[in-house]
Protein backbone atom coordinates (compact mmCIF):
# COMPACT_ATOMS: atom_id res chain seq x y z
CA UNK A 1 0.00 0.00 0.00
CA UNK A 2 2.24 2.45 -1.42
CA UNK A 3 -0.14 5.51 -0.89
CA UNK A 4 0.73 4.81 3.09
CA UNK A 5 3.61 6.48 2.66
CA UNK A 6 2.28 9.88 2.23
CA UNK A 7 4.27 12.67 0.48
CA UNK A 8 6.23 15.25 2.43
CA UNK A 9 6.18 12.91 5.50
CA UNK A 10 8.19 9.95 5.89
CA UNK A 11 6.88 7.63 8.36
CA UNK A 12 9.61 5.85 10.73
CA UNK A 13 10.49 2.13 10.64
CA UNK A 14 8.66 1.42 13.90
CA UNK A 15 5.57 3.44 13.14
CA UNK A 16 5.25 1.29 9.02
CA UNK A 17 5.57 -1.83 11.90
CA UNK A 18 3.07 -0.60 14.00
CA UNK A 19 0.36 0.21 10.91
CA UNK A 20 1.46 -3.05 9.56
CA UNK A 21 -0.11 -4.83 12.83
CA UNK A 22 -2.50 -2.64 12.85
CA UNK A 23 -3.86 -3.97 9.13
CA UNK A 24 -3.13 -7.49 9.34
CA UNK A 25 -4.73 -7.86 12.81
CA UNK A 26 -6.54 -10.55 11.88
CA UNK A 27 -4.48 -12.62 9.87
CA UNK A 28 -2.07 -12.45 12.67
CA UNK A 29 -3.73 -13.37 15.51
CA UNK A 30 -5.17 -16.39 12.85
CA UNK A 31 -1.73 -17.55 12.47
CA UNK A 32 -1.01 -17.31 16.33
CA UNK A 33 -3.94 -19.46 17.30
CA UNK A 34 -2.38 -22.02 15.79
CA UNK A 35 0.93 -21.51 17.27
CA UNK A 36 2.09 -24.11 20.71
CA UNK A 37 1.71 -20.86 23.00
CA UNK A 38 -1.79 -19.83 22.28
CA UNK A 39 -3.21 -23.22 21.10
CA UNK A 40 -1.73 -25.21 24.64
CA UNK A 41 -3.05 -22.27 26.88
CA UNK A 42 -6.31 -21.48 25.09
CA UNK A 43 -7.45 -25.57 25.20
CA UNK A 44 -11.53 -24.69 25.09
CA UNK A 45 -12.21 -22.65 21.82
CA UNK A 46 -10.02 -21.59 19.16
CA UNK A 47 -11.96 -18.44 19.02
CA UNK A 48 -10.38 -17.59 22.41
CA UNK A 49 -7.15 -18.13 20.88
CA UNK A 50 -7.98 -15.74 18.55
CA UNK A 51 -9.40 -12.80 20.93
CA UNK A 52 -6.01 -13.27 23.15
CA UNK A 53 -4.08 -12.99 20.12
CA UNK A 54 -5.89 -9.58 18.66
CA UNK A 55 -5.18 -8.08 21.82
CA UNK A 56 -1.45 -8.93 21.66
CA UNK A 57 -1.33 -7.54 18.01
CA UNK A 58 -2.86 -4.29 19.40
CA UNK A 59 -0.86 -3.80 21.83
CA UNK A 60 2.05 -4.32 19.94
CA UNK A 61 0.86 -1.57 17.21
CA UNK A 62 0.43 0.57 19.70
CA UNK A 63 4.27 0.27 21.34
CA UNK A 64 5.30 0.32 17.37
CA UNK A 65 3.56 3.33 16.92
CA UNK A 66 4.68 5.00 19.71
CA UNK A 67 8.13 4.20 18.46
CA UNK A 68 9.10 2.36 21.76
CA UNK A 69 10.03 -1.38 20.25
CA UNK A 70 12.73 -1.94 22.97
CA UNK A 71 11.04 -0.53 25.96
CA UNK A 72 8.84 -3.12 27.88
CA UNK A 73 7.73 -0.39 29.82
CA UNK A 74 5.98 0.96 26.86
CA UNK A 75 2.29 1.99 27.35
CA UNK A 76 1.09 -0.76 24.95
CA UNK A 77 2.06 -3.48 26.73
CA UNK A 78 0.13 -2.55 30.21
CA UNK A 79 -2.95 -3.43 28.26
CA UNK A 80 -2.22 -7.30 27.97
CA UNK A 81 0.76 -7.72 30.52
CA UNK A 82 -1.53 -9.40 32.76
CA UNK A 83 -3.18 -11.17 29.75
CA UNK A 84 0.55 -12.25 29.11
CA UNK A 85 1.54 -13.52 32.75
CA UNK A 86 -1.62 -15.75 32.65
CA UNK A 87 -0.77 -17.03 29.61
CA UNK A 88 2.87 -17.92 30.75
CA UNK A 89 1.75 -18.52 34.14
CA UNK A 90 -0.23 -21.46 32.61
CA UNK A 91 2.20 -22.78 30.62
CA UNK A 92 4.38 -23.12 33.51
CA UNK A 93 2.28 -24.93 35.61
CA UNK A 94 1.53 -26.98 32.70
CA UNK A 95 5.53 -27.85 33.36
CA UNK A 96 6.95 -25.63 31.22
CA UNK A 97 10.06 -24.08 31.59
CA UNK A 98 11.36 -20.65 31.48
CA UNK A 99 13.30 -21.30 28.74
CA UNK A 100 11.03 -23.57 26.80
CA UNK A 101 8.20 -20.79 27.45
CA UNK A 102 10.34 -17.99 25.99
CA UNK A 103 11.28 -20.25 22.71
CA UNK A 104 6.93 -20.34 22.59
CA UNK A 105 7.05 -16.81 22.68
CA UNK A 106 9.89 -16.73 20.11
CA UNK A 107 7.56 -19.04 17.73
CA UNK A 108 5.24 -16.27 17.16
CA UNK A 109 7.94 -13.93 15.94
CA UNK A 110 8.34 -15.54 12.07
CA UNK A 111 4.76 -15.91 11.58
CA UNK A 112 4.60 -11.65 11.63
CA UNK A 113 7.67 -11.71 9.76
CA UNK A 114 6.71 -13.72 6.91
CA UNK A 115 3.75 -11.51 6.76
CA UNK A 116 5.67 -8.31 6.99
CA UNK A 117 8.50 -9.22 4.17
CA UNK A 118 5.52 -10.03 1.62
CA UNK A 119 3.85 -6.97 2.04
CA UNK A 120 7.23 -4.99 1.47
CA UNK A 121 7.76 -7.12 -1.48
CA UNK A 122 8.62 -4.44 -4.34
CA UNK A 123 9.98 -1.80 -2.11
CA UNK A 124 14.28 -1.20 -1.59
CA UNK A 125 16.09 -3.63 0.35
CA UNK A 126 16.76 -1.26 3.08
CA UNK A 127 13.23 -0.03 3.82
CA UNK A 128 12.42 -4.33 4.08
CA UNK A 129 15.87 -4.79 6.57
CA UNK A 130 14.90 -1.62 8.52
CA UNK A 131 11.27 -2.52 8.90
CA UNK A 132 11.73 -6.47 9.28
CA UNK A 133 14.52 -5.42 12.16
CA UNK A 134 12.27 -3.12 14.04
CA UNK A 135 9.49 -5.70 14.34
CA UNK A 136 12.32 -8.54 15.37
CA UNK A 137 13.08 -5.38 18.01
CA UNK A 138 9.79 -5.45 18.92
CA UNK A 139 8.87 -9.18 19.17
CA UNK A 140 12.08 -9.34 21.36
CA UNK A 141 10.97 -7.12 23.76
CA UNK A 142 7.34 -8.93 23.82
CA UNK A 143 9.52 -11.96 24.81
CA UNK A 144 11.43 -9.94 27.45
CA UNK A 145 7.85 -8.79 29.14
CA UNK A 146 6.30 -12.43 29.65
CA UNK A 147 9.64 -13.83 30.88
CA UNK A 148 9.82 -10.90 33.31
CA UNK A 149 5.47 -11.70 34.37
CA UNK A 150 7.16 -15.70 35.06
CA UNK A 151 9.65 -14.25 37.28
CA UNK A 152 7.51 -11.76 39.21
CA UNK A 153 4.92 -14.51 39.65
CA UNK A 154 7.89 -16.66 40.55
CA UNK A 155 8.56 -14.28 43.34
CA UNK A 156 4.66 -14.41 44.33
CA UNK A 157 4.90 -18.01 44.79
CA UNK A 158 7.75 -17.54 47.20
CA UNK A 159 5.89 -14.95 49.10
CA UNK A 160 2.47 -17.24 49.06
CA UNK A 161 4.71 -20.42 50.23
CA UNK A 162 6.25 -17.94 52.98
CA UNK A 163 2.94 -17.22 54.20
CA UNK A 164 1.15 -20.50 53.94
CA UNK A 165 4.81 -21.44 56.25
CA UNK A 166 3.41 -18.85 58.54
CA UNK A 167 -0.05 -19.89 58.75
CA UNK A 168 1.29 -23.27 59.98
CA UNK A 169 2.68 -22.01 62.89
CA UNK A 170 -0.47 -22.72 64.92
CA UNK A 171 -0.25 -21.25 68.76
CA UNK A 172 -1.68 -23.49 71.15
CA UNK A 173 -2.46 -21.09 74.51
CA UNK A 174 -3.56 -21.88 77.83
CA UNK A 175 -6.28 -19.76 78.99
CA UNK A 176 -6.87 -21.25 82.22
CA UNK A 177 -6.43 -24.07 84.43
CA UNK A 178 -7.51 -27.21 82.00
CA UNK A 179 -8.28 -24.68 79.54
CA UNK A 180 -6.50 -24.39 76.02
CA UNK A 181 -7.55 -22.03 73.09
CA UNK A 182 -6.14 -22.39 69.73
CA UNK A 183 -6.88 -19.17 67.40
CA UNK A 184 -7.01 -20.15 63.76
CA UNK A 185 -6.22 -17.76 61.21
CA UNK A 186 -6.58 -18.43 57.52
CA UNK A 187 -7.25 -21.33 55.41
CA UNK A 188 -7.32 -24.47 56.65
CA UNK A 189 -6.36 -26.86 54.35
CA UNK A 190 -5.88 -30.66 55.15
CA UNK A 191 -2.18 -30.35 55.48
CA UNK A 192 -2.42 -27.90 57.72
CA UNK A 193 -5.45 -29.04 59.86
CA UNK A 194 -3.26 -31.96 60.56
CA UNK A 195 -1.09 -29.83 62.51
CA UNK A 196 -3.68 -27.78 64.33
CA UNK A 197 -5.23 -31.35 65.04
CA UNK A 198 -1.52 -32.63 66.52
CA UNK A 199 -0.52 -29.51 68.16
CA UNK A 200 -4.02 -28.88 70.03
CA UNK A 201 -4.03 -33.19 71.34
CA UNK A 202 -0.47 -32.59 72.23
CA UNK A 203 -1.17 -29.56 74.58
CA UNK A 204 -4.63 -31.29 75.80
CA UNK A 205 -2.15 -33.99 77.47
CA UNK A 206 0.64 -31.76 78.53
CA UNK A 207 -1.34 -29.13 80.15
CA UNK A 208 -4.02 -31.89 81.53
CA UNK A 209 -6.79 -30.04 79.56
CA UNK A 210 -10.70 -30.73 79.96
CA UNK A 211 -11.51 -27.95 77.45
CA UNK A 212 -10.09 -27.19 74.27
CA UNK A 213 -11.30 -24.41 72.38
CA UNK A 214 -11.13 -23.87 68.76
CA UNK A 215 -11.98 -20.63 67.70
CA UNK A 216 -12.29 -20.02 64.19
CA UNK A 217 -13.24 -16.03 63.79
CA UNK A 218 -10.45 -16.38 61.29
CA UNK A 219 -11.28 -18.54 59.03
CA UNK A 220 -12.90 -16.77 55.69
CA UNK A 221 -14.38 -20.07 54.12
CA UNK A 222 -16.21 -22.92 56.00
CA UNK A 223 -16.59 -25.45 53.38
CA UNK A 224 -17.19 -29.43 53.65
CA UNK A 225 -13.46 -29.96 53.86
CA UNK A 226 -13.01 -27.54 56.69
CA UNK A 227 -16.21 -28.53 58.48
CA UNK A 228 -14.67 -32.37 58.38
CA UNK A 229 -11.18 -31.30 59.92
CA UNK A 230 -12.87 -29.55 62.66
CA UNK A 231 -15.37 -32.91 63.46
CA UNK A 232 -12.67 -34.82 63.32
CA UNK A 233 -10.62 -32.84 65.93
CA UNK A 234 -13.19 -32.22 67.96
CA UNK A 235 -13.74 -35.75 68.13
CA UNK A 236 -9.73 -36.89 68.56
CA UNK A 237 -9.79 -34.43 71.28
CA UNK A 238 -13.12 -36.05 73.33
CA UNK A 239 -10.94 -39.50 72.62
CA UNK A 240 -8.81 -37.67 74.60
CA UNK A 241 -10.81 -37.00 77.55
CA UNK A 242 -11.40 -32.99 76.78
CA UNK A 243 -14.18 -31.21 75.40
CA UNK A 244 -13.80 -29.60 72.44
CA UNK A 245 -15.59 -26.25 71.65
CA UNK A 246 -15.50 -24.08 68.35
CA UNK A 247 -16.09 -20.70 68.99
CA UNK A 248 -16.58 -17.55 66.48
CA UNK A 249 -18.70 -18.90 63.71
CA UNK A 250 -19.68 -15.40 61.97
CA UNK A 251 -23.50 -15.28 61.44
CA UNK A 252 -22.37 -15.06 57.30
CA UNK A 253 -20.76 -18.72 57.62
CA UNK A 254 -23.85 -20.16 60.29
CA UNK A 255 -26.35 -19.42 57.09
CA UNK A 256 -23.55 -21.35 54.41
CA UNK A 257 -23.08 -24.18 56.86
CA UNK A 258 -26.81 -24.49 56.91
CA UNK A 259 -27.23 -24.66 53.25
CA UNK A 260 -24.13 -26.90 52.61
CA UNK A 261 -26.21 -29.02 54.43
CA UNK A 262 -23.68 -29.75 57.31
CA UNK A 263 -24.74 -30.81 60.78
CA UNK A 264 -22.52 -29.31 63.22
CA UNK A 265 -24.87 -30.97 65.85
CA UNK A 266 -22.70 -33.08 67.61
CA UNK A 267 -20.38 -29.81 68.47
CA UNK A 268 -20.95 -27.45 70.75
CA UNK A 269 -20.32 -24.07 69.35
CA UNK A 270 -20.34 -20.40 71.37
CA UNK A 271 -20.58 -17.19 69.86
CA UNK A 272 -17.28 -16.22 70.59
CA UNK A 273 -13.90 -16.99 72.14
CA UNK A 274 -14.85 -15.13 75.55
CA UNK A 275 -18.24 -17.27 75.59
CA UNK A 276 -16.58 -20.51 74.93
CA UNK A 277 -14.22 -19.71 77.83
CA UNK A 278 -17.19 -18.66 80.40
CA UNK A 279 -18.61 -21.67 79.82
CA UNK A 280 -15.92 -23.61 80.41
CA UNK A 281 -15.22 -22.20 83.14
CA UNK A 282 -19.05 -22.53 84.49
CA UNK A 283 -18.50 -26.23 84.02
CA UNK A 284 -15.30 -26.94 85.66
CA UNK A 285 -17.19 -25.13 88.55
CA UNK A 286 -15.70 -21.84 88.49
CA UNK A 287 -18.52 -19.10 89.11
CA UNK A 288 -18.01 -15.70 86.91
CA UNK A 289 -20.07 -13.12 89.32
CA UNK A 290 -20.63 -9.85 86.76
CA UNK A 291 -19.51 -7.19 88.54
CA UNK A 292 -22.63 -5.25 91.01
CA UNK A 293 -23.65 -2.42 87.97
CA UNK A 294 -24.40 -0.08 90.93
CA UNK A 295 -21.12 -0.62 91.78
CA UNK A 296 -19.59 -0.34 88.79
CA UNK A 297 -21.34 2.69 87.44
CA UNK A 298 -19.99 4.84 90.55
CA UNK A 299 -16.20 3.19 89.53
CA UNK B 1 -15.69 -1.63 32.01
CA UNK B 2 -12.82 -1.34 34.22
CA UNK B 3 -14.51 -3.08 37.23
CA UNK B 4 -15.55 -6.22 34.24
CA UNK B 5 -11.42 -6.36 33.92
CA UNK B 6 -11.28 -7.30 37.81
CA UNK B 7 -14.33 -9.41 37.64
CA UNK B 8 -13.51 -11.91 34.51
CA UNK B 9 -10.84 -14.30 34.83
CA UNK B 10 -9.80 -17.95 33.93
CA UNK B 11 -8.02 -19.47 37.25
CA UNK B 12 -6.17 -22.98 37.01
CA UNK B 13 -6.42 -25.28 39.65
CA UNK B 14 -3.49 -27.52 39.92
CA UNK B 15 -2.84 -27.48 43.45
CA UNK B 16 -4.40 -26.39 47.48
CA UNK B 17 -2.94 -23.42 46.97
CA UNK B 18 -4.70 -22.81 43.29
CA UNK B 19 -7.84 -23.60 45.86
CA UNK B 20 -6.75 -20.04 47.82
CA UNK B 21 -6.79 -18.43 44.56
CA UNK B 22 -9.86 -19.19 44.01
CA UNK B 23 -11.56 -18.58 46.83
CA UNK B 24 -9.94 -15.16 47.14
CA UNK B 25 -11.11 -14.41 43.24
CA UNK B 26 -14.34 -15.47 44.15
CA UNK B 27 -14.62 -13.27 47.01
CA UNK B 28 -13.12 -10.26 45.45
CA UNK B 29 -15.36 -10.44 42.04
CA UNK B 30 -18.36 -10.78 44.13
CA UNK B 31 -17.45 -7.83 46.39
CA UNK B 32 -16.84 -5.50 43.31
CA UNK B 33 -20.25 -6.50 41.94
CA UNK B 34 -22.26 -5.48 45.06
CA UNK B 35 -22.92 -9.33 46.50
CA UNK B 36 -23.81 -9.04 50.48
CA UNK B 37 -22.10 -10.33 53.11
CA UNK B 38 -23.67 -13.73 53.62
CA UNK B 39 -24.54 -13.38 49.36
CA UNK B 40 -20.33 -13.66 48.87
CA UNK B 41 -19.73 -16.17 51.81
CA UNK B 42 -22.48 -18.43 50.33
CA UNK B 43 -20.68 -18.13 46.59
CA UNK B 44 -16.69 -18.96 47.92
CA UNK B 45 -17.86 -21.71 49.64
CA UNK B 46 -19.58 -23.27 46.30
CA UNK B 47 -16.34 -22.56 44.81
CA UNK B 48 -14.31 -24.04 47.05
CA UNK B 49 -16.31 -27.01 46.82
CA UNK B 50 -16.46 -27.20 42.91
CA UNK B 51 -12.64 -25.82 42.75
CA UNK B 52 -12.08 -29.11 45.22
CA UNK B 53 -13.64 -31.19 42.95
CA UNK B 54 -11.70 -30.47 39.86
CA UNK B 55 -8.83 -30.91 41.48
CA UNK B 56 -9.36 -33.84 43.59
CA UNK B 57 -11.79 -36.26 41.19
CA UNK B 58 -11.35 -34.10 37.69
CA UNK B 59 -7.28 -34.36 38.05
CA UNK B 60 -6.78 -30.53 37.82
CA UNK B 61 -8.51 -28.13 35.43
CA UNK B 62 -9.40 -24.36 35.66
CA UNK B 63 -12.55 -21.83 36.47
CA UNK B 64 -13.57 -19.26 34.58
CA UNK B 65 -15.04 -16.35 35.91
CA UNK B 66 -17.64 -13.61 34.05
CA UNK B 67 -19.54 -11.06 35.29
CA UNK B 68 -23.36 -11.58 33.43
CA UNK B 69 -26.46 -9.59 33.34
CA UNK B 70 -30.11 -10.64 32.90
CA UNK B 71 -33.15 -8.70 33.01
CA UNK B 72 -31.63 -5.64 34.30
CA UNK B 73 -30.12 -7.91 37.12
CA UNK B 74 -26.11 -8.52 37.75
CA UNK B 75 -24.94 -11.62 38.72
CA UNK B 76 -21.46 -13.47 38.26
CA UNK B 77 -21.15 -17.24 36.70
CA UNK B 78 -18.05 -20.04 37.47
CA UNK B 79 -17.52 -22.36 35.76
CA UNK B 80 -15.28 -25.35 36.69
CA UNK B 81 -14.06 -27.52 33.88
CA UNK B 82 -11.74 -30.43 34.09
CA UNK B 83 -10.82 -33.48 31.79
CA UNK B 84 -11.39 -35.95 33.99
CA UNK B 85 -12.89 -39.24 34.17
CA UNK B 86 -16.42 -37.21 34.18
CA UNK B 87 -19.39 -38.22 37.05
CA UNK B 88 -21.35 -41.40 35.60
CA UNK B 89 -24.32 -41.00 37.82
CA UNK B 90 -25.11 -37.05 38.18
CA UNK B 91 -27.97 -38.10 40.88
CA UNK B 92 -25.80 -40.41 42.89
CA UNK B 93 -23.46 -37.69 43.10
CA UNK B 94 -25.90 -35.16 43.95
CA UNK B 95 -26.93 -36.99 46.81
CA UNK B 96 -25.79 -35.68 50.24
CA UNK B 97 -23.62 -37.98 51.86
CA UNK B 98 -22.40 -39.77 48.81
CA UNK B 99 -18.65 -40.27 48.06
CA UNK B 100 -16.48 -42.13 46.11
CA UNK B 101 -13.59 -40.76 48.00
CA UNK B 102 -13.13 -40.30 51.82
CA UNK B 103 -14.65 -36.88 51.71
CA UNK B 104 -18.77 -36.22 53.40
CA UNK B 105 -20.25 -36.19 50.18
CA UNK B 106 -21.81 -33.01 51.08
CA UNK B 107 -20.11 -30.88 48.01
CA UNK B 108 -21.47 -30.89 45.25
CA UNK B 109 -25.43 -31.31 46.25
CA UNK B 110 -24.52 -28.56 48.91
CA UNK B 111 -22.82 -26.10 46.19
CA UNK B 112 -26.32 -26.44 44.51
CA UNK B 113 -28.15 -25.33 47.57
CA UNK B 114 -25.80 -22.12 47.73
CA UNK B 115 -26.19 -20.60 44.22
CA UNK B 116 -29.15 -19.74 42.10
CA UNK B 117 -28.36 -21.38 39.09
CA UNK B 118 -26.28 -24.75 38.73
CA UNK B 119 -25.58 -26.64 35.68
CA UNK B 120 -23.10 -30.02 35.21
CA UNK B 121 -22.41 -31.39 32.25
CA UNK B 122 -20.11 -34.63 32.27
CA UNK B 123 -19.40 -36.72 30.03
CA UNK B 124 -17.78 -40.17 30.71
CA UNK B 125 -13.98 -40.66 30.56
CA UNK B 126 -14.33 -36.40 28.37
CA UNK B 127 -14.41 -34.31 31.48
CA UNK B 128 -16.96 -32.44 33.59
CA UNK B 129 -18.00 -29.03 33.56
CA UNK B 130 -20.07 -27.22 36.81
CA UNK B 131 -21.13 -23.37 35.93
CA UNK B 132 -23.21 -22.06 38.71
CA UNK B 133 -24.50 -18.52 38.73
CA UNK B 134 -25.69 -16.21 41.42
CA UNK B 135 -27.33 -13.05 40.87
CA UNK B 136 -26.46 -9.98 42.98
CA UNK B 137 -30.43 -9.23 44.21
CA UNK B 138 -31.90 -12.98 43.42
CA UNK B 139 -32.70 -14.47 40.70
CA UNK B 140 -34.11 -11.98 38.03
CA UNK B 141 -37.46 -13.77 37.00
CA UNK B 142 -38.83 -16.98 38.80
CA UNK B 143 -36.92 -19.21 37.13
CA UNK B 144 -37.99 -20.27 34.21
CA UNK B 145 -36.04 -23.00 31.38
CA UNK B 146 -34.69 -20.49 28.16
N1 LIG C 1 -15.28 -32.93 38.75
C1 LIG C 1 -15.58 -34.19 39.05
N2 LIG C 1 -15.11 -35.21 38.29
C2 LIG C 1 -15.43 -36.50 38.58
N3 LIG C 1 -16.21 -36.87 39.62
C3 LIG C 1 -16.72 -35.91 40.41
C4 LIG C 1 -16.44 -34.52 40.18
N4 LIG C 1 -17.10 -33.80 41.11
C5 LIG C 1 -17.74 -34.69 41.90
N5 LIG C 1 -17.53 -35.97 41.48
C6 LIG C 1 -18.07 -37.19 42.06
O1 LIG C 1 -19.18 -36.84 42.85
C7 LIG C 1 -19.03 -37.33 44.18
C8 LIG C 1 -19.72 -36.38 45.13
O2 LIG C 1 -19.05 -35.13 45.17
P1 LIG C 1 -19.12 -34.26 46.49
O3 LIG C 1 -18.35 -33.01 46.26
O4 LIG C 1 -20.56 -34.12 46.84
O5 LIG C 1 -18.43 -35.17 47.57
P2 LIG C 1 -16.89 -35.44 47.85
O6 LIG C 1 -16.06 -34.52 47.02
O7 LIG C 1 -16.63 -36.88 47.68
O8 LIG C 1 -16.75 -35.04 49.38
P3 LIG C 1 -16.79 -33.58 50.02
O9 LIG C 1 -17.99 -33.52 50.90
O10 LIG C 1 -15.53 -33.45 50.79
O11 LIG C 1 -16.89 -32.59 48.90
C9 LIG C 1 -17.54 -37.43 44.38
O12 LIG C 1 -17.20 -38.34 45.39
C10 LIG C 1 -17.09 -37.88 43.00
O13 LIG C 1 -17.25 -39.25 42.84
MG1 LIG D 1 -16.31 -32.47 46.98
Amino acid sequence: MPEQVAAGHQETPAQEVGDFLRRRREQIAQRWADAALFRTVFTVSREEAVEAGRAVVEALAAVAAAERVEEQEADGFSVVREQLARMAASRSRAGSTNSQISVEVDALRMPVVDLLIAELEGRPAEDVRDCTTALTVLMGTLRLVVLETLLSAGQELINRQHLQLLEVATPVIKLWEGIVAVPLIGTLDSARSQVVMETLLDSIVEQHARFAILDITGVPTVDSLVAQHLMKTVAAARLMGAECIVSGIRPAIAQTIVHLGIDLGTVKTQASLADALGYALRKQGAHIVPQDPHHAGSR
Amino acid sequence: MQTAGGVSACLPIHSDLDLVWVRQHVRQAAAQLGFGLVAQTKLVTAASELARNTLVHGGGGQMECAPVSRGGGQGLRLSFSDEGPGIPDLDQALRDGYTSGEGLGMGLGGARRLVHEFHVDSRQGRGTTVTVTSWVSGPPRPREEQ
